[in-house]
């Protein structure tokens, strides 16, 4: 008999007395009770109270805060589906060495881990955010790109649109591709491993920057 | 199904059996004065924490009656579930294995790991890893595995054992933690300090090169999703994404009782497991996968599906509940027994008061060890208040406290090795205030169901509690939280 084939027999074997399935109660919350406006400055509380840094811009100053973050940076990287909009600001920056280099990451042109790991900072898109628990949601669209490239860098800066904030985790839920790989992040990385005390910046990005464009 | 095998109940194998009886192990660590203090500030820093984020939610007890009934589906409708997780795994290139036990499941893994040509691998945290010895077993095939969640770090790095499932190093502080990196990394910088972000930086650089540079990982899984055949992996610190997401194969292993039915069931336990855990509204990262995604992570992608005592637990339909546990420790932190004598007097992997029962639930009351662990409790109830999935901890310590005198009555022995250390563990205990607790709580309890003219001698009020509860899962007549508040008053004051 097959491990597989064991396990099942014993499966069966112990629901032998045939336990019923019960009916899931779902009577919590499935939709959101706040405004857009309430959305959006929870979303900024919730990201600041996890150390992320929060930008709320208008769309048409996308590029401008996204140069301002970058100043000093002397190289980037994008997923090849991230607004080219973003970037046409980066060529304005004069100070500190001028514009950083931009490396696109693209299915014709892989990024190596190494030349991952000698970029400042990558930007992208979102899927959604959830504003109750400050959560980005990236899920390998095209303007997000694959796992590594928002990962190895040390810097991720995030760009979201307004209609992107949702309230509540089931809202999200139902917006997502369960089949896409996910990456749902919640402020920079963290530890509370010595005596509890919050450390931002382990292993992910050490800086999380998010921008709203409202 | 009328040609199925009606067997009896086969158990787990593995780091699930207390080395020594509770009593035993618990008086030694209680005497561990750093233990009981760094325990002492953690619980409650992270009960506070918890009951804050839970306080803000309207609809707290709307989830946790939806994320039981959930599990309760679950183990209803197991073998069905597995058979779709498994199908959409694998129509998306991920390949399933299933272990029977701790032994097969490690050969499977190191097969799985010599397959690759690599000698080293790097993993995430991983309670069902540590549940079968994994790194043991690894480490005897010539395979070396590094441990990337800074607590497990520590406690590899000074071949300790974890005594917290959720922050395994909580019984170190600071300067303990910086001495062992002092002695154990290679290349620290020796002016390293003890300032807890200095030395989450030390641990970086000394796992940065070995995430970039590895080939295997090995994982466990928080979930696994059947109706997509999706896995997600819970922490904090990225070093779960560096290890799904930069090297070429990934190995996960994974307890069959993991899995929720479908894919929105995630918006249940994604709210109920980091308020009840960390205490944080969310954890920083969540990973989900599906299989393999072409450019995307690894491309050799398996996992690993445990049974290990999972199938025996199941059997018992008074504890099969023990198997809806999330890991979470919200109850480890409201336990009065576990915040004094700490994780390691358990033994087995899973310590606290779900470590109580699901710990002699996976190997058997039999075990001589193991069959002390039901009364490591007070039923006090605090654990069950706590649990996100609604547990009912205390009843099945009770269940299993009867099983136990029940095999004991059956085998009709003279007072056993057992009975001898459980009396000199209640000589013990009954000095110190700290110890009055447990000898309240655990030894005195065992005697009076082992021997019956013992209980003549009990105090009245713990007499009766327990011997109303020993076969009717009633609750004591005295809250044990308001006998112990009253009670230390008065022996503090003393
Ligand atoms: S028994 Fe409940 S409270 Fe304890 S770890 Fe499991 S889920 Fe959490």
């Amino acid at each position: 008999m097959s491990a597989r084939d064991d396990i099942l027999a014993r499966i069966a074997s112990a629901l032998r007395d045939a336990p019923v399935a019960p009916a899931i109660p779902r009577d919590y919350r499935r939709a959101t009770a706040l405004t857009g406006e309430q959305r959006l400055a929870q979303l900024v509380d919730r990201l600041e109270d996890y150390k992320a840094n929060v930008a709320v811009v208008p769309a048409a100053a996308a590029a401008v805060t996204v140069a301002q973050l970058l100043a000093g940076a002397s190289s980037i990287v994008v997923p090849e589906g991230l607004p080219s909009s973003y970037l046409s600001a980066l060529a304005d920056l004069t100070d500190d060495g001028g514009a950083p280099a931009v490396l696109v990451d693209s299915p014709a042109r892989r990024l190596t881990v190494a030349q991952l790991d000698a970029v400042d900072a990558v930007v992208t898109a979102a899927a959604v955010a959830v504003s109750e628990t400050g959560t980005i949601i990236l899920d390998g669209s095209p303007d997000q790109g694959r796992r590594i490239i928002s990962l190895v860098p040390d810097r991720h800066v995030c760009l979201l649109t307004m209609d992107q904030v949702v309230e509540v985790l089931p809202e999200a839920i139902a917006l997502l591709d369960p089949t896409r790989p996910q990456t749902w992040i919640s402020g920079p990385s963290a530890t509370s491993d010595i005596e509890l005390e919050r450390v931002e910046g382990v292993h992910g990005p050490r800086t999380l920057d998010v921008i709203v464009l409202s | 199904m009328s040609g199925t095998f009606l067997g009896m109940p086969v158990f787990g194998t593995g780091n699930l059996n207390a080395t020594e009886p509770f009593p035993t192990a618990a008086h030694r660590e209680l005497g561990n004065a750093q233990l009981r203090a760094n325990l002492g500030h953690a619980t409650h820093t992270i009960r506070d924490k918890r009951l804050k984020v839970v306080s803000e939610l309207p609809d707290w007890e709307d989830l946790r009656n939806a994320g039981s009934a959930i599990k309760e589906n679950v183990m209803a409708r197991l073998p069905e579930l597995l058979e779709t997780f498994e199908a959409n795994f694998t129509a998306r290139g991920g390949i399933v294995h299933w272990a029977r036990d701790a032994r097969e499941a490690n050969e499977i893994v190191t097969a799985l790991i010599r397959a690759t040509g690599e000698t080293e691998v790097v993993k995430v945290k991983s309670m069902a890893t540590q549940e079968i010895g994994l790194n043991e077993h690894l480490e005897s095939q010539g395979i070396e595995a590094f441990e990337t969640d800074l607590a497990e770090l520590i406690v590899q790095l000074d071949r300790d054992k974890p005594s917290h499932i959720l922050v395994p190093a909580i019984h170190k502080n600071r300067s303990q933690v910086r001495d062992i990196f002092l002695r154990e990394m290679p290349g620290v910088d020796p002016a390293l300090t003890n300032e807890p972000a200095r030395l989450a930086e030390a641990a970086r650089k000394h796992l940065r090169r070995k995430f970039l540079s590895a080939k295997v990982a090995v994982s466990g899984a928080n979930f696994g999703l059947a109706d997509t055949g999706t896995l997600a992996v819970v922490e904090s610190e990225g070093n779960g994404r560096m290890c799904l997401t930069l090297p070429e194969t990934l190995i996960t292993v994974m307890g069959i009782e993991k899995l929720l039915p479908t894919f929105t069931d995630l918006e249940v336990f994604m709210q109920l497991l980091p308020r009840s855990s960390t205490g944080e509204r969310m954890n920083p990262y969540t990973s989900l996968w599906t299989g393999v995604t072409p450019d995307d992570g690894p491309q050799n992608v398996h996992l690993v599906m445990l049974d290990n005592g999972r199938t025996a637990a199941l059997a018992d339909g008074m504890g099969r509940s023990a198997l809806h546990c999330i890991r979470c420790s919200a109850c480890m932190n409201v336990c009065p027994v576990y915040e004094r004598t700490g994780g390691h007097a358990y033994g087995s992997t899973y310590p606290g008061p779900i470590g109580a029962i699901l710990s002699p639930l996976l190997t058997g009351i039999t075990s001589e060890e193991n069959a002390s662990l039901p009364y490591a409790s007070s039923l006090c109830g605090a654990c069950f208040d706590a649990c996100p999935v609604k547990i009912n901890i205390p009843e099945i310590l009770v269940h299993l406290r009867g099983v136990d005198v029940d095999s004991r009555r059956r085998a009709v022995k003279v007072p056993s090795e057992m009975d001898l250390m459980m009396k000199g563990a209640q000589w013990a205990f009954s000095s110190g205030k700290h110890l009055g607790l447990l000898e309240k709580g655990l030894p005195l309890g065992r005697l009076a169901a082992g021997r019956d003219k013992l209980i003549k001698k009990l105090p009245g009020h713990l007499a009766g509690g327990w011997t109303q509860s020993r076969d009717i899962p009633a609750p004591p007549s005295q809250s044990f939280r308001h006998w112990w508040a009253a009670n230390r008053e008065t022996k503090e004051q003393a």
